[in-house]
């Protein structure tokens, strides 16, 4: 009988270069000795530079006046405010861009990416155009052109006076300008709190009672009539409540007075061209994703649904898009992580969006490049990481579950 | 028994099939108005393509294509076509294409950026086209050094230096490795490549002027040609500098997986152009004191580590997508990490992300109108001060739409030769 021989050979110094049990860490011991001193290094030369310069490192500029006016704000702001509020004008400017653009961009970008399948030659040719069109130019291009074009092409204001004006308003309401877009905006009157939870209280009822109707007919195969309940639930509240109290939310029209609008609601040109562009841009890529998504479907699907007896408005909503979705969820919000950071161009058309707030007209009045560029820095990556880590939940959650 | 009842002795001659189910009629039933909303649509469309045309035409027809100013421009219209034509002002162009695509550079020295652009397609093409000969990759290899001898001038013995710096370190890899280990041959290689650039390459390049062009400083370069060199370079550096971020990320070792993850992660949060900010304001700050490099390298460096963040990513997915047996396979045929990775592995990986990595190509090329903002003349920039040019205040269309076609067709060139490359590539493994 032979016994297995399990000697184990002693250790040398040479076994930590050649024995790929050793080496591995050998690597990772140098690496992380490259990396710790080529930060030091990095460090060491900032602090050199810094007090060559007569500079410090400390945030408290965030708490002086800022001096600068800002066009466009969603919360009070003058400028005897701070340079902390400024940054914090810029954020709700960006995130305000990104809101705005991601959803115009999923808009046109599914409606091109259904269109670019279609049976239609021209209408698929069409949107092939746009898609191709959009994609292989500059985003940067798309918002100076877009804006140059509001510039140069947009009536001014004054077009719009006289019984032979030449340009007028959009169903009374809607005026585009070479300044922006004046548009209705609601006034709230007293009360106003009262209509709004009513339509909150109305939508939590909608969803109440769809879950209602999915269990029913799955215990009973009892179909209520959902979308009319839903839809009087929609309006009909909401409108009762507001004609109880008088009316307190009115729209207040845009009027035009000697040399401009007044009344309403303004949207900037800077904000309507970066808009645009970015949503244009963004669409054409979401188009291509949806197309991708669909087409990833097998056809089997399709035709199995129908052989099941499922007529086609069913098949798509309970058999293809489930499926379709799960391939076209994490590009698309790639692709909004992408707008939200294509935003931060918005510097290009005056839109004080946060770079152009706290990483660029505070920076170049306080000099104060490093703190900064670090802030400025940490909010892009903190929006990134958390809308990634929204796509990693949702990928978890749909996807298949292999046993 | 005969059959009975009337049939037919003789063929018939085949029909043509009804009018209405062949050719281009039903070609347009079929394709334009299968249904009536389909018919519908069709007529939008054509409606809208017309009405495009019938704006644009006369535009084109009614271009002017010599004269000094837009007012110029409108007066010379006005004159030929009346009051209300409208027509496009192409003087600026034919005024300033060479601008657009030079920027300053020196016009009796044309001749050097055109010729770096033909020799870089002669240096692509061995690369693009596995039908021409090996032995012309080496001329892609010299190409870099040519190009930036030719775009910025200087004697030639700088690139000679640096390109020298590799040929010292391939020397003392043989040399140490038949002795020693393969990577203390690798480390001893690297470090006496670095010691030659930083400490010997400077001096010994002044000591040996050999063919000297006239230096043209950074500060000249604008336009295409700007857009071309950050481009292109950082394309070149971005996929290598991507591969082995990709292999880091998925390599064993802790440390070295978790410095890839955050570089990629920290690069990929942020956009670009705080990066370009970083490159114009505060690299000065993190290297020695008195330190001072070019612009334009500091951009495509940050441009590069942009780019292999993402290129990381896309060969990534391809190394995820190769399936287990292969990883295996290498194994079993006694090939250590280098050689599997190098022969079996990025092989089928790259093929497979070609699509991402082209995507990634072109979105970088795009990016490079991003140094306008921090104030380099890029194509971009070039329209904002031509803009501003008083006797060009006003024009819109004519300059756009001409940046926007030559970056068309880089860019579309682009995704048509990837297309090719995948259709030539499919093996047929399905």
């Amino acid at each position: 009988m032979t016994s297995i021989d399990t000697h184990q050979e002693p250790f040398r110094l040479g076994m930590l270069l050649n024995d790929t049990r050793y080496r591995s860490l050998t690597i990772q011991v140098f690496a992380l000795a490259a990396f710790i001193l080529t930060t030091a290094w990095l460090v060491s030369n900032t602090v050199q530079n810094l007090s060559a310069l007569g500079k410090d490192f400390s945030f408290s500029f965030l708490g002086s006046r800022a001096g600068y006016d800002i066009n466009q704000t969603l919360v009070p702001y003058t400028n005897n405010s701070t340079h902390a509020r400024a940054a914090l004008v810029g954020i709700l400017n960006t995130i305000l861009i990104a809101i705005l653009g991601c959803g115009l961009a999923t808009v046109i970008g599914v409606l091109m990416g259904v269109l670019r399948l279609s049976g239609n030659w021209i209408v698929a040719r069409i949107a092939a155009a746009y898609v191709e069109g959009f994609r292989n130019v500059p985003v940067l291009l798309w918002i100076i052109a877009i804006m140059a074009i509001i510039t140069e092409s947009a009536p001014a204001p004054r077009a719009f006076r006289g019984d032979e004006a030449s340009a007028s308003m959009l169903f009374g309401a809607f005026a585009v300008t070479n300044r922006g877009l004046y548009m209705p905006w609601p006034v709230l009157g007293p009360g106003w709190q009262l209509v709004v939870l009513t339509f909150l209280a109305s939508l939590a009822a909608i969803v109440f009672l769809r879950r209602q109707a999915r269990r029913r007919q799955e215990e009973t195969g009892e179909i209520l009539p959902i979308f009319w309940l839903g839809t009087g639930l929609f309006f009909v509240p909401v409108l009762l409540v507001d004609a109880l109290l008088g009316g307190p939310i009115t729209l207040d029209y845009p009027v035009l007075e000697r040399f401009n609008f007044a009344g309403g609601g303004f949207v900037d040109k800077a904000l309507l061209a970066l808009w645009l562009a970015l949503s244009l841009y963004t669409g054409s890529y979401i188009a291509e994703i949806v197309r991708a998504g669909i087409l990833a479907v097998p056809r089997g699907q399709t035709e199995a649904a129908s052989a099941l007896g499922l007529r086609p408005r069913r098949v798509m909503s309970l058999v293809i898009l489930p499926q379709a979705l799960r391939v076209i969820v994490p590009p698309l919000i790639s692709q909004y992580l992408n707008l939200t950071k294509n935003s931060s161009l918005a510097i290009a058309v005056g839109y004080m969006d946060v770079r152009a707030t706290l990483g660029g007209i505070t920076m170049n009045q306080t000099g104060r490049e490093l703190e900064c560029m670090l802030l400025l820095m940490g909010f892009y990556l903190l929006v990134s990481l958390g809308i990634s880590s929204v796509m990693n939940w949702y990928n978890a959650s749909v996807a298949l579950k292999e046993r | 028994m005969a059959p009975t009842g009337s049939f037919r002795r003789e063929m018939l001659e085949a029909q043509a099939p009804p009018a209405a189910r062949t050719g281009r009629l039903r070609w347009l039933q079929e394709n334009l108005f299968s249904s009536w909303p389909s018919a519908l649509l069709t007529l939008l469309s054509l409606a809208a393509i017309l009405w495009l045309v019938a704006h644009v035409w006369p535009w084109f027809a009614h271009s002017v294509w010599d004269a000094g100013s837009l007012t110029e421009c409108r007066a010379i219209i006005r004159e030929t076509w009346g009051g209300g034509a409208s027509g496009a002002c192409f003087a600026v162009i034919r005024e300033r294409w060479q601008q657009f695509l030079f920027g300053f550079y020196p016009r009796e020295l044309y001749w050097r950026p055109t010729l770096a652009f033909v020799l870089m397609f002669a240096a692509l093409a061995p690369i693009l086209f596995a039908e021409l000969p090996r032995r012309l990759r080496w001329f892609a290899v010299a190409f870099p050094g040519i190009a930036y001898w030719l775009l910025w001038g200087g004697p030639a013995s700088v690139p000679l230096a640096v390109y020298a710096g590799f040929a010292i370190a391939w020397l003392v890899h043989r040399a140490v490795a038949a002795r020693a280990s393969e990577l203390v041959a690798l480390v001893v290689a690297v470090a006496a490549m670095i010691l030659w650039w930083l400490h010997l390459a400077g001096p010994v390049a002044r000591a040996l002027p050999i063919l000297e062009l006239q230096p043209v400083g950074s500060s000249r370069f604008g336009g295409f040609t700007l857009s071309l060199v950050i481009g292109v370079t950082g394309i070149a550096f971005s996929l290598p500098l991507g591969i082995l971020l990709a292999l880091g990320r998925r390599s064993q070792m802790f440390f070295v997986t978790t410095m890839c993850v955050g570089f990629i992660e920290f690069i990929r949060g942020v956009p670009l152009i705080t990066l370009l900010l970083v490159a114009s304001f505060l690299l000065n700050i993190f290297l020695p004191p008195g330190t001072n490099f070019d612009i334009i390298l500091r951009v495509i460096i940050m441009v590069t580590l942009f780019a292999s963040a993402y290129m990381a990513e896309v060969i990534r997915g391809g190394l995820a997508a190769l399936p287990r047996g292969q990883y295996e396979a290498a194994d079993a045929l006694g090939l250590d990490y280098w050689k599997a990775t190098r022969l079996i592995i990025m092989p089928q990986a790259l093929k497979i992300s070609i699509p991402g990595i082209v995507n990634t190509f072109i979105g970088l090329f795009k990016d490079t109108t991003l140094v306008a903002i921090i104030g380099l003349l890029d194509p971009i920039g070039l329209t904002t001060a031509i803009r501003a040019d008083t006797n060009w205040n006003g024009i819109v269309w004519e300059l756009y739409g001409f940046v926007a076609l030559l970056f068309f067709l880089c860019c579309y060139g682009m995704s048509q030769y990837s297309q090719y490359l995948e259709r030539k590539l499919r093996t047929g493994q399905r």
